[in-house]
């Protein structure tokens, strides 16, 4: 009984990092589904609002898209919209964004001496948006208690369970 | 879509600045705006947005201005004489002489939930960029 319970949560936890990765690979974002942390891009996305990327190689940066980046050296994502771009023609960019919400573009948010964007630094394009969702993951962070709770809840579950 | 625009380039140090205004009247869009705001959707982000090529730069895009469309607003654009919102800079002198920059009216449809599509308007309007600076402007 218990090894069949063992065997049925290392299954749960292994098809979700098997969905995980393949939303990976199929998006080409190395975080396809990230959660709004700020009030800047408000009114279209408020604070814990979800975001769907895509990042494919080939699809070309454009003003007025949504881009989700981050600065070097800086583990926060940013979620704006880009304003300016400048390509070359053999394909490099160099592109400026700015929140919705904001007054100023964000080259105060950039790099010391960093006046623009380039591809390497996006984590992806918005493609789809769902709005609350991601409150939970906030809450677990501001709260990590909380996420502690919800973990020990669920691994008694998965572990008591009993088939009937 | 009428758009009417006087430009003219300012001196900067090292890279071109634009000027532009223009006037968008888009009634004849009013009852395309209408029928975009279905029950899904929460807003409209509009931008006019001027494309062009230079010498250093197979492609440039700027947004000269922006504005955010709730559901349930005026779904009737109507601005007259308008000053481009964002400084128009060009990455080095490409502006300079351009006669092949032109203007499109594009938004991005923001629902309550579900896929954010971006769509460029129909029409365009052409604005070509002198040969010469204008050497004194108040602003």
């Amino acid at each position: 009984q218990l090894y069949y319970q063992v065997l049925n949560f290392a299954m749960i936890v292994s098809s979700a990092l098997m969905i995980w990765k393949g939303l990976i690979v199929i998006t080409g974002s190395e975080s396809p589904i990230v959660v709004v942390l700020s009030g800047s891009m408000e009114p279209a996305f408020h604070r814990g609002d979800l975001l769907f990327l895509t990042n494919f190689h080939d699809d070309p940066i454009r003003a007025g898209e949504i881009v989700v980046f981050k600065v070097e050296g800086r583990d926060i994502p940013i979620v704006h919209r880009v304003i300016k771009i400048h390509e070359k023609e053999n394909g490099n960019i160099k592109f400026l964004t700015k929140g919705d919400n904001n007054e100023v573009d964000d080259r105060g948010l950039y790099k010391e001496g960093q006046n623009w964007l380039e591809k390497k630094d996006v984590v992806g394009r918005a493609r789809g948006f769902l709005p609350y969702v991601g409150m939970v993951t906030i809450i677990m962070n501001d709260y990590p208690k909380f996420k502690y709770a919800l973990l020990a809840v669920m691994g008694a579950y998965v572990l008591l369970k009993r088939e009937s | 879509l009428r758009k009417n625009v006087e430009d003219f380039t300012g001196p900067r140090e090292r890279s071109d600045l634009g000027f532009v205004t223009f006037d968008i009247t888009a009634d004849i869009l009013q009852y395309d705006f209408y029928s975009i705001f279905d029950w899904n959707v929460k807003q409209l982000f509009l931008y006019l947005s001027a494309e062009y090529s230079t010498k250093n730069n197979a492609l440039n895009q700027v947004v000269l201005w922006d504005k955010i469309m709730l559901r349930g607003e005026n779904p009737r654009l109507f601005l007259k004489d308008m000053k481009s919102k964002y400084f128009f800079f060009d990455d080095g002198n490409g502006l300079k002489g351009n006669r092949n920059v032109t203007l499109t009216l594009s938004w991005n449809v923001v629902p309550n939930a579900g896929i954010l599509p971006l769509v460029t308007g129909s029409g365009h309007v052409s604005v070509p960029f002198p040969d010469t600076y204008e050497t004194t402007k108040s602003y």
